[in-house]
């Protein structure tokens, strides 16, 4: 395979948590791994959402408060029996603080394979701009 | 017979305590070797992925939560009564200059193997994935399928 060795993935269990906000509805409230990265024009942000579909996700932005949500309902059949039981499905939830610096109206989201991927693009002022010296 | 009772007793006798600890451990032993190995298994192994395994009447259903790996990228196969699961998990870095606030998921390789309590009809196993999770269907056997047997009434 590949000349560089990879490494074994180890177990991860997932982690339920407890939200800010009462929850109304029953269920188990996951959080999500997340990868985020900043380059000189944008962040990026990664969440690994197995389960979910384009329909479930909610993304919302409030007062710079950005909240993800993913609804994943049960994948068994109803007449399936449990034999080995080593994950639960439920929702996840995440919620960040988005700096000023985010040109909040040019957020792009886009989900395959249960990884969420968030563009969120700076403002213009935020970038960092090179001055060239002119010489006279 | 009373005095056999007597003599019995645990407490007495030339018995060395050590000699007793050996007995308990005899017969604890023997309790462990009792308790049946029952499937299913209700811990987790340990291993990627995490898996949960139904069943119904004709198929078993194993499902594992994969996000962010391509169907190319997981390489399935089965023999007998026993799936094996490997592949890898890649991460692409995408730029060059990156700072990272948060590093939480994972790239890398998985290999795992379960055995099922019944036979598989390797020839009819069915695996798809999507948003992120695995599923694999596994048609019993013929041979392993509960059948009703219909009682008649003379």
């Amino acid at each position: 395979m590949a000349e560089k060795e990879t490494k074994d993935l180890q177990v991860k269990e997932k982690q339920a948590v407890a939200t800010p906000a009462e929850q109304t509805r029953a269920g188990l409230v996951f959080t999500p791994a997340v990868d985020i990265f900043e380059t000189d024009r944008e962040l990026t942000l990664l969440a690994d959402l197995p389960g979910v579909k384009k329909d479930g996700l909610t993304i919302d932005l409030d007062n710079n408060q950005l909240t993800i949500v993913g609804e994943v309902s049960p994948p068994e059949g109803s007449d399936e029996v449990v034999l080995l039981r080593e994950y639960q499905t439920g929702r996840y939830f995440r919620q960040f603080a988005l700096s000023d610096a985010i040109d909040q109206s040019k957020i792009e989201a886009s989900l395959a394979d249960g990884v969420l991927r968030l563009d969120l693009p700076k403002v213009e002022a935020a970038k960092p701009r090179k001055i060239a010296v002119k010489t006279g | 017979m009373i005095i056999r009772r007597y003599f019995d007793a645990p407490t007495w006798g030339w018995k060395s305590p050590f000699e007793e600890l050996a007995r308990m451990r005899r017969e604890l032993d023997r309790v462990f070797e009792e308790v049946p190995r029952t499937w299913p298994v209700e811990l987790p192994t340990g291993v990627f992925p995490l898996t949960n395994i139904t069943e119904d009447k004709d198929n078993f259903y194993l499902r594992a939560e994969l996000p962010g790996t391509k169907a190319s990228d997981v390489d399935i196969s089965i023999t007998g009564n026993s799936i094996s699961i490997s592949g890898e998990r890649k991460i692409i870095a995408e730029h060059k200059n990156v700072k990272y606030h948060r590093r939480e998921r994972e790239a890398g390789s998985f290999r795992r193997m379960i055995k099922l309590p019944a036979q598989i009809d390797t020839s009819k196993v069915e695996a798809k994935s999507s948003d992120g999770v695995l599923t694999v269907i596994l048609p019993k056997a013929e041979i392993a399928k509960p059948k009703q047997i219909p009682i008649k009434v003379s």
